[in-house]
């Protein structure tokens, strides 16, 4: 009785295990019966979303619009104007950038025509020799950080070139080129308004919850309606997608200045707009520099699945290639994708951290060097790519633009090597695959398959009150009803499950990964550059090497689901365990504490909140990763989302569906938050 | 500069409070009116409002260096940011070389900020991207001077303060003594007539604190601002203030020179830190001498008035006549008598102990 009366908690949790297991046995599985499944009475939920999409786009606000064909004003709808504007400027930029890349002729004819255009065959606008954008590349990389930037610059270049993935590269990048600072400026300004007033804060919070927990796809329907399919429908989906961690970071950011630098700021004169761009964002500079990042990952994260709405470029590659299980153009494309990812994200990061020196007396050339300088490439690279119009005459000009697919390729070895493991690993692979599905994975699913509707409310919630209070429980529960009452309750069961023992698994490996590297210094700094890194790579990679190695099953999407969230769980905890003041681990060595006493009693309470926010994180990525795995073959929400795409009636289950994996996001959000917080109060750490 | 030259010229008065009020709570404004001026802290509490100022009323003049001395919680800081308008006061009127700032407008209080005031913080409020050069020549580039003007500007301040060579270094590679010379070069980068520092020195080890007080003597001797000055530390006030205001609990308890201060304690609580005061490190000779009646039978040494007492004691302590007190002409303009000089130092204490 001392032990229960000390752990009120384990006699809640015994409690409601046991209602829990009653409510399980008691119910009976029938479709009439309430307490087995709840009705669907939010079928219709999509239907009504796609009318009021239809009717904001066909009907709503007719304008008179002048149309120059026809010589006349006409009845347009107001909203139909304004997606079609927005379409055609971003459309408009992507390929003026794209042409820059790539050479083309379709910025001209938007200021002239294409009579004219045929006519004078000189405004045919040529690409950018391959070698005069690498060259670009590696001089912006030395002018903004040094050497290592330049080396890194001229590998990543050199790479895409070489293996020809150029033309795909460029067209990626001139989509990203926009959406990134599209992305970050739309951030940054509703981050700034969100931060002046109290309202608008209000209003952006829950809006950012539910658009950082939708999975990509399901914005993919919407925008294909609004913005038809396309280029520019892919950057607007890319930006939808990119901008609210940037919005949550600057809001962050710009909350934690200290207030003294404010009253610095003020006291030196500073009016309001002084102070917000001189004092507070500069200020605020670390996190928003997070929140670029962010965006620079989410737009080429984006690339593969804007790929299914139109976007051109390395993405769509990565996607056939896959589909066919081309497994080494696979690696390459992505390893592609990488770098670009790496090489932006290090050079906004250079460019941000840029010293001016007022001292330096500079002449003309010593100022303008790196301008003339790049003047040198690209006369070179000129030069070079008009001799190689005469040596490959016959060939394709290897100095002017690598083909596609016409340079390098390692993909016979990579290819080789799936070969050669799985000849030599085939029946491991395939004995642990099988044991795994039918000994892991199947059981599991029924389990949470057969779970009663009541059952499931009655346990989530009571995590939640038990862990949190009833607001808690209530806001948990409002959300579980959301699902419930949608057509695709089972579904979610599946993302559930799937999840789940992606979380798990990737809670325990990282928390004791974590933990192992925490114990030293060293260890935790390579530990978090790797962290680092592995962050900097799409979502999507990760499927590739699993595909390799289990095929498309089940097996695959959760191993890669449980590699891509082991990530944030293992950064946490090495971050939380490094957080400890030392001078704890002072008091606890002089009370002659061992080093795993000292672990369990005093690091891992301490570092608790901090290890589970990372959980919390490794929840979202772990769903994500399910979700995204719908792409390979698997049977819950995420692979109706990926069908509703092809619907007609998509717009709305796209979104319906979206609005469920997010509300499970959100549900465990709400209970590992409201944890968190209980327990950061009763430690005293806020 | 001493109260005794303040008195005698009639200078001009920069900064002026009247009843000045500053409340923090939902319905300040409401419990104020009620109260008729009256404010009882512990009332207002109970009604869910924190008293920060309560009726402050005082002046500063030309070239005065005056210090607010509290306890965290006093309210001296929130006093000095409603002079600065960092917080806006409940009530009151607060004047600045006549103009009252509390009418002011946005752009008006810019302008004043701009070209009158400097501010130094308790946590220096250093820019974090911008290296020493930057962050001194801050205020005037949002001033809109020329870069080449601010950091020639910048650099003269950098000298002013002893940081030369360290022009290029950021905040953080500073210890806390060179960031908070930073912050006195920045406050002062645009000449300001009125120098506000919120506990400048509080954040420092003692040894630099010590330092940093001595550097701040000498700039102030070189640039003879008008000062308001924030302060936990009472030894400090003394040290530099030509006049104190002790507050508590949002009241001034008693605003005058630190000499008087330390020998007439207007209430309790001030004398609560005057009692442990060694008076003859504080005191100037000034203070304690007697006028000239012409029958004194001086003795040959002659005191400065503005000496601490200390450097002097043993020397008038071993006379057996008046010391003569003279100042800077050496006219004399008062004297001393060993036993008088006694009385004062260890009087009080005497007194105390029966």
């Amino acid at each position: 009785m001392h032990y229960f009366s000390k752990h009120p908690k384990t006699v809640q949790f015994a409690f409601l295990l046991v209602a829990f297991l009653l409510l399980c046995f008691a119910i009976t599985p029938s479709e009439s019966n309430y307490l087995w499944r709840l009705p669907a009475l939010f079928k219709n939920l999509p239907y009504i979303i796609n009318d009021a999409v239809k009717y904001l786009m066909f009907d709503w606000m007719p304008i008179d619009v002048y149309d120059p064909e026809i010589q006349e004003y006409e009845q347009k709808p107001l909203f139909r104007e304004i997606t079609r504007a927005v379409s055609s400027f971003f459309l408009f930029i992507i390929i003026f950038v794209r042409e820059i890349f790539l050479g083309g002729v379709k910025t001209i004819v938007a200021f002239t025509s294409w009579d004219f255009v045929s006519e004078h065959e000189w405004l045919r606008w040529p690409a950018l020799p391959w070698t005069v954008i690498a060259g670009g590349a590696v001089i912006l990389g030395y002018k903004l950080q040094g050497w290592r930037l330049a080396i890194l610059a001229a590998f990543s270049t050199m790479y895409i070139g070489i293996f020809g993935q150029w033309e795909p590269s460029m067209e990626t990048l001139s989509f990203v080129l926009i959406a990134a600072p599209v992305s970050f400026l739309l951030g940054l300004a509703l981050g700034v308004w969100g931060y002046k007033s109290r309202l608008v804060e209000t209003i952006l919070n829950p809006i950012l919850n539910i658009a950082q927990t939708m999975p990509h796809y399901s914005y993919l329907v919407p925008v294909i309606v609004l913005f038809g399919v396309g280029d520019h429908a892919a950057t607007i989906a890319t930006i939808i997608f990119a901008t609210p961690p940037m919005v949550r970071l600057t809001m962050l950011g710009l909350k934690n200045v200290p207030p003294e630098v404010v009253e610095g700021g003020v006291m030196s004169g500073c009016n309001n707009v002084q102070l917000m761009f001189r004092v507070l964002i500069p200020t605020a500079r670390r996190d928003i520099l997070i929140g670029v990042n962010q965006v620079v990952m989410q737009c080429l994260a984006m690339t593969v699945i804007a790929s299914f709405i139109g976007a051109q470029g390395l993405g769509s590659n990565l996607m056939i290639a896959l589909n066919s299980l081309r497994i080494g153009t696979g690696i390459e494309i992505g390893l592609c994708i990488v770098l670009i990812a790496v090489l932006l994200d290090k050079l906004s990061l250079a460019w941000a951290n840029k010293q001016t020196d007022y001292f330096a007396d500079l002449t003309f050339v010593q100022r303008y060097q790196y301008w003339l300088l790049f003047l040198a490439v690209f006369i070179v690279g000129s030069l070079l790519a008009y001799i190689g119009s005469f040596v490959f005459a016959e060939d394709f000009n290897y100095l002017y633009i690598v083909p596609h697919n016409k340079g390098i390729t390692t993909a016979p070895f990579w290819q080789w090597g799936v070969d050669w493991i799985w000849d030599t690993f085939f029946f491991a692979l395939k004995g642990f695959n099988e044991f795994f599905i039918t000994g892991v994975l199947v059981p599991v699913k029924e389990a949470y398959l057969g779970m009663p509707v009541a059952a499931t409310f009655l346990l989530v919630m009571g995590v939640a009150y038990i862990l949190g209070n009833v607001r808690s429980s209530l806001i948990v529960g409002g959300f579980l009803l959301f699902i419930a009452f949608s057509e695709y309750w089972d579904r979610a069961l599946i993302t559930a499950y799937m999840a789940s023992i992606a979380v798990v698994v990737s809670g325990a490996i990282g928390i004791t990964v974590g933990s192992l590297c925490a114990q030293n210094s060293l260890a935790s700094k390579v530990v978090i550059l790797l962290c680092d890194f592995f962050q900097t790579f799409p979502s999507f990679i990760y499927l590739i090497p699993v595909i390799m190695l289990f095929g498309i099953t089940d097996t695959s999407v959760i191993i890669a689901a449980v590699v891509y969230a082991t990530v944030p769980a293992i950064r946490y905890t090495v971050e939380g365990l490094r957080n400890v003041p030392p001078v704890l681990h002072d008091a606890a060595s002089m009370l002659g504490v061992s080093r795993m006493q000292r672990w369990i009693s005093i690091e891992l309470p301490l570092a608790f909140p901090h290890i589970m926010l990372g959980l919390n994180q490794t929840v979202i990525f772990a769903l994500f990763m399910v979700i995204i795995g719908a792409f390979i073959g698997t049977t819950d929400l995420g692979q109706l989302i990926l069908k509703s795409i092809s619907d007609g009636q998509g717009t709305g289950i796209g979104i319906t569906l979206g609005l469920c994996v997010a509300f499970i996001g959100l549900a465990a959000d709400q209970i590992i938050r409201t944890w968190v917080n209980n327990r950061k109060k009763e430690l005293g750490l806020n | 500069m001493s109260s005794g030259e303040l008195a005698g010229k009639e200078e001009q008065v920069v900064i002026e409070c009247e009843s000045v009020y500053k409340i923090f709570g939902d319905n300040a404004n409401k419990l104020l009116q009620e109260s008729n001026g009256n404010v009882d802290a512990r009332l207002f509490q109970d009604a869910g409002c924190i008293v920060g100022v309560n009726d402050a009323s005082f002046q500063i003049r030309k070239g005065e260096l005056l210090v607010i001395m509290g306890l965290s919680g006093s309210g001296k800081s929130t006093l000095l940011r409603c002079i600065s308008r960092l917080t806006e006061a409940t009530a009151g009127k607060i004047f600045i070389e006549g103009q009252d700032i509390l009418t002011m407008n946005n752009k008006q209080l810019i302008e004043l900020r701009r070209n009158k005031m400097g501010m130094v913080f308790q946590n220096f409020g250093l820019l974090p991207h911008k290296t020493v050069l930057e962050n001194i020549a801050f205020p005037l580039q949002v001033k809109g001077s020329s870069t080449q003007e601010s950091i020639d500007r910048a650099m003269e301040m950098v000298e002013l303060v002893s940081l030369t060579g360290r022009e290029n270094y950021f905040p953080r590679q500073l210890s806390g003594g060179q960031q908070q010379r930073v912050g006195i070069a920045r406050s002062l980068a645009v000449e300001p007539d009125i120098w506000f520092l919120d506990e400048p020195f509080s954040a420092l080890d003692p040894l630099i604190r010590k330092e940093m007080q001595d550097e701040f003597l000498r700039i102030q001797a070189v640039l003879k601002k008008t000062i308001l000055f924030v302060t936990h530390d009472f030894d400090e006030a003394l040290r530099l203030a030509d006049r104190i205001a002790i507050m508590k609990e949002g009241v001034i308890e008693q605003i005058d020179t630190p000499a008087n201060i330390v020998l007439n304690p207007a209430t309790e609580y001030v004398t609560k830190f005057t009692e442990d005061v060694p008076r003859e490190k504080v005191l100037r000779i000034e203070s304690v001498m007697q006028p000239v009646d012409g029958s004194e039978q001086f003795s040959e040494l002659r005191v400065s008035k503005d000496t601490i007492i200390e450097e002097f004691a043993e020397a008038i302590l071993s006379q057996d006549r008046e010391v003569a007190v003279v100042d800077a002409d050496n006219n004399i303009v008062g004297s001393l008598h060993p036993s008088h000089v006694i009385n004062v130092l260890f009087g009080g204490r005497a007194k105390k102990s029966n």
